[in-house]
């Protein structure tokens, strides 16, 4: 008898979280981000902290700063009228789609690339940054490009990225190994653990900035349009993305903004 | 309602996963019972300095989250030896189980009535005989139930290698995430073969712990 209650329990339980997903799915949809943001006060936005250059929580002053936050500040300033008025809130390649979806964040500006597959659960502004996908190795390393990842060579990559599929689909021989943020697949690559760390070219730049053993080679093997990401379905509030993208760049506001972070 | 194709599309990935984390799971348990059970002996035994090495052993380990003992063996020691993530996974977690396990022995060790021991030794037998045979016996009994509590951490402890690639359940849970973006059902899943792997292991120690209580 005993067993049957301890069998019923469970699935009673199992039986309670499937309901309450679908609850959560199906509810909430009210106004447009863009009218939330404004009754808040506040843009609460999804950025890097462990990427160097684009989103990078400095340990010292304990700033988030790089080219994501500074695009964020000014979409900021443009909605409200005062770039302080902004929340960042830490995400990682993994979290982002989720916490968005769950309406955590109003928009993600964290080195995220536009793809079809992403496209189905999000949509995306126009292109504000064109990087591609590189390696990072050790100087003197036999890795000169992509061409030379064999069989039996580590490739290592961040979960929730789209490079771990992309080296997959240039090297399928390759093993491939995946960690949960930069900090630790960087971290992977300096004890040996691969023989080389693939992403976007921009964060391994920043990564090479850091650690002069290291640097990246082979050019680019894939195109990494990067885009802002918002609630799908949220067309005012892309629209108006986008116009902010297209003023940034005509004003020259948005060269100013590269220029300072990115040095090829 | 759940997503079940996300189960059938990526079937291959989740049981590639779950054969590791058995695999884990089998390794760990056996190596941690009998590293458990030999600090346990070392904590008891008359000997000030292996009493004083199983206490270092159990308080040291214990008392440190297990993701650093784990990044200890994958990160830490790559200078003088590079353990795949597998290996430093299993190893870390081992350890760390060893030391809950050793509390565990040891207690079940001091519950058992000291006149057993003085009298298997007056009797003739050596300190590892009278152990072996006359106390440990009595005390496995008693131990059962918290050493089967560990049992079941240790499986379900055993996502840590999905943090350092290596590549058992979790880790494959987060790939078919990074596929699908549909978190809940997703994860959902990989918790339903953990409870494959833990739920008999329970069983397992429930019936255990009656069967050798009536053998008295």
């Amino acid at each position: 008898m005993k067993k049957w209650l301890f069998f019923g329990v469970i699935f009673t339980l199992i039986a309670a979280l499937m309901a309450g997903c679908g609850k959560s799915s199906s509810g909430s949809e009210s106004d447009g981000t863009l009218g939330k943001i404004k009754d808040r006060g506040k843009f609460v936005v999804g950025v890097k902290y462990d990427t160097y250059l684009f989103g990078y929580k400095d340990p010292q002053s304990g700033k988030v700063e790089g080219f994501d936050v500074d695009i964020a500040k000014a979409l900021a300033k443009k909605i409200l009228g005062d770039e302080k008025k902004i929340e960042l809130v830490e995400i990682t390649s993994k979290t982002r789609i989720p916490m968005l979806k769950n309406g955590d964040i109003d928009a993600i500006i964290a080195t995220m690339t536009i793809t079809e597959e992403r496209k189905q659960e999000v949509d995306f502004s126009d292109v504000y940054f064109d990087a591609g996908q590189s390696l990072l190795v050790k100087k003197g390393s036999a890795i000169k490009s992509v061409d030379d990842l064999k069989k039996g060579t580590k490739v290592l990559a961040v979960k929730g990225a789209t490079s771990g599929a992309n080296v997959k689909k240039a090297a399928p021989e390759t093993e491939l190994l995946e960690f949960e943020n930069y900090a630790e697949a960087f971290t992977a690559l300096k004890s040996g653990k691969g023989d080389a760390l693939t992403t976007d070219n921009s964060i391994l730049y920043g990564m090479a900035a850091q650690d002069s053993d290291y640097e990246v080679v082979g050019g680019t093997f894939t195109e990494e349009p990067y885009g802002i990401a918002m609630t799908k379905g949220d067309k005012e509030f892309v629209d108006y993305v986008n116009k902010f993208l297209k003023e940034l760049k005509d004003s020259g506001e948005y060269d100013k903004m590269k220029a300072k972070w990115i040095k090829e | 309602m759940l997503n079940f194709s996300i189960l059938t599309k990526y079937f291959d990935l989740y049981f590639q996963g779950f054969l590791t984390t058995i695999e884990v799971s089998i390794i760990g348990l056996i190596c941690s019972f009998i590293l458990g059970v030999i600090v346990a002996v070392m904590r008891i035994a008359p000997l000030r300095i292996l009493n004083w090495i199983g206490t270092c052993f159990v308080e040291f380990i214990r008392n440190i989250p297990l993701i650093l003992i784990v990044f200890f063996f994958y990160y830490g020691l790559s200078n003088y030896i590079n353990l795949s993530g597998f290996a430093a996974g299993t190893i870390g977690l081992t350890i760390y189980t060893a030391a809950f396990i050793a509390e565990a022995v040891r207690a079940g060790i001091q519950s058992v009535d000291k006149g057993q021991m003085e009298a298997a030794r007056s009797s003739g037998l050596t300190y590892i005989q009278a152990m072996k045979h006359i106390v440990l016996p009595q005390a496995i009994k008693i131990v059962i139930p918290p050493i089967g509590n560990q049992f079941i951490n240790l499986v379900k402890n055993s996502s840590i290698l999905g943090l350092v690639a290596g590549m058992e359940l979790m880790y494959f849970a987060d790939y078919v995430h990074e596929k699908t973006w549909i978190s809940f059902d997703t994860y959902i899943f990989a918790a339903l073969f953990y409870l494959v792997l833990t739920i008999p292991l329970s069983f397992f120690v429930n019936r255990s712990e009656k069967r050798l209580a009536r053998s008295y």
